[in-house]
């Protein structure tokens, strides 16, 4: 299969970026997204100029490191897929694919399609874990947690982190990633001791990054690779009033 | 910081004031268009107006109007707020972005702030209508002979259809956002929210949309 690329080419995180056209010739329609990015590299390093710069780790789609915006939806056409898992088959050939970075101010450019994604990692570190005591692993059955919570907590904790959400929400809002994380721990008991203080401090933490406020669009879960729903931005808000309310 | 104030600064803050404040114009809506339906009594008005002067008259309702003003400016002043504050949370823009792919019309970013913009300005053009020459000016017509008069004209008329459409599209949006937002949207509780939300958004604007209509065809049979 044969495309042509308009891909975002910027050299440092100051340089000012401009799309560049490259033709892909011979891509395998079983190739990943990534692959195919992986050949069109091999060819601009044999014609002696600079690769495509991209964030890549696993390639098979729970890592979160890959994402970026293809024809305009994040992590390409396909739903539930990181970009890894997207297929150049599922593009026609002799197609034309925009390729960009994921825009958002807490989410300034490196280089070409890798952005700087820390503003999550302050999120977390802000709140997102438990404190607990490292000893001997405890018994597993010592702490009964309901099947129905430990499945709500699992769907949540399914969170790759990508950063989808905020690339696809019009107002680069990351309140889908905040609340799978609140979600995930404020479900299981583990959670309980700090579950007011982590929802007020991530929320904080969040606005202080910048991310927009969310306007319940919706963009975000049908953007999301691990299907994260957005009843855990509705258990998130719940759990904000109700830490407002009782505690501090 | 005092808690209420910084609770009020967060982003989850500001979503609550807006699906508060949504939530009590809804029931305004509710309200004012069950006392509108008192112009279909055949009556010559006279129901409508003894409500309408209950209203003018009870003073706790006098009092509700205040916090009625100063929601819909609060609603509106912060929804653009918020529209403009988050504009400018994307410095460079996508050269290709499919929102359309994801979300329906009604919940598109443009769409809420150019629906919510028609309906700040049909209210302004409603009080001037009906407000103002009842309640400031202290009129000489009834209250009835102004509505049969303002609907004669199909112009007019036409312009509030207008915008009880897109009010309907507006309160598509704003009902079950106001109980997301409020955390209330989960497995058990989305289904009657969904339900709720379609006689919200669907029959509220259809009644409104009803006093028009039927006051230009009650014109054109040569009614008042």
């Amino acid at each position: 299969m044969n495309f042509t690329l308009h891909i975002w080419r910027q050299s440092s995180a100051d340089s000012e970026g401009h799309f560049e056209t490259y033709e892909a010739r011979n891509i395998p329609g079983e190739a990943s997204f990534l692959e195919m990015l992986d050949i069109l590299n091999d060819s601009l390093v044999t014609d002696g100029k600079e690769p495509v710069a991209f964030d890549h780790d696993c390639r098979e789609g729970i890592c979160g490191s890959c994402g970026m915006m293809i024809n305009g939806r994040a992590h390409g056409p396909g739903r539930k897929q990181a970009t890894c898992d997207a297929r150049m088959r599922m593009f026609e050939d002799g197609q034309s694919i925009t390729v960009e970075p994921w825009r958002a101010k807490p989410f300034p450019v490196i280089k070409d399609l890798m952005v700087d994604r820390r503003a999550f990692d302050r999120i977390i570190q802000a709140g997102g874990f438990i404190s607990a005591r490292t000893n001997a692993i405890p018994e597993a059955n010592a702490i009964p947690v309901s099947k129905p919570a430990a499945d709500e907590a699992m769907d949540a904790a399914a969170c790759i982190g990508c950063g989808a959400c905020v690339a696809a929400c019009p107002n680069s809002s990351a309140m889908l990633f905040v609340a799978a994380k609140v979600s995930h721990l404020a479900l299981l008991p583990q959670g309980q001791i700090e579950r007011g203080d982590r929802v007020q401090r991530m929320v904080a933490q969040m606005d202080k990054e910048g991310f927009g406020n969310c306007s319940n669009n919706y963009a975000c879960e049908a953007e999301c690779p691990k299907e994260i729903s957005v009843t855990h931005i509705a258990r998130m808000n719940r759990e904000f009033l109700r830490a407002k309310i009782y505690e501090r | 910081m005092n808690s209420i104030v910084e609770y009020y600064l967060s982003s989850i803050g500001k979503k609550i004031v807006m699906s508060l404040t949504g939530l009590f114009l809804i029931i305004f809506l509710v309200e004012h268009l069950i006392g509108n339906m008192l112009l279909f009594a055949n009556d010559g008005g006279a129901k409508y107006e003894a409500y309408s002067a209950f209203l003018v008259g009870n003073l706790v309702i006098r009092f509700i109007e205040i916090f009625l003003f100063a929601f819909i400016c609060f609603h509106a002043i912060l929804g653009v707020w918020l529209w403009f504050v988050n504009r400018y949370k994307r410095d460079t823009g996508y050269k290709k972005y499919r929102l359309r792919d994801n979300v329906p019309l009604a919940s598109r970013t443009w769409t809420i702030i150019t629906t919510g913009s028609f309906i700040a300005l049909f209210l302004l053009i409603h009080l001037r209508s009906f407000f103002w020459p009842v309640r400031i000016e202290g009129g000489h017509m009834s209250e009835y002979d102004l509505v049969c008069r303002a609907f004669s004209d199909p112009l007019y008329g036409g312009f509030y259809l207008a915008a009880f459409i897109l009010l309907g599209m507006h309160l598509k949006h704003g009902f079950q956002s106001a109980f997301q937002t409020l955390g209330l949207r989960n497995r058990k509780f989305t289904p009657i929210i969904d339900a709720a939300a379609f006689i919200v958004w669907f029959f509220i604007p259809l009644g409104y949309a009803s006093i028009p209509v039927y006051f230009f065809y009650y014109s054109q049979i040569g009614g008042r």
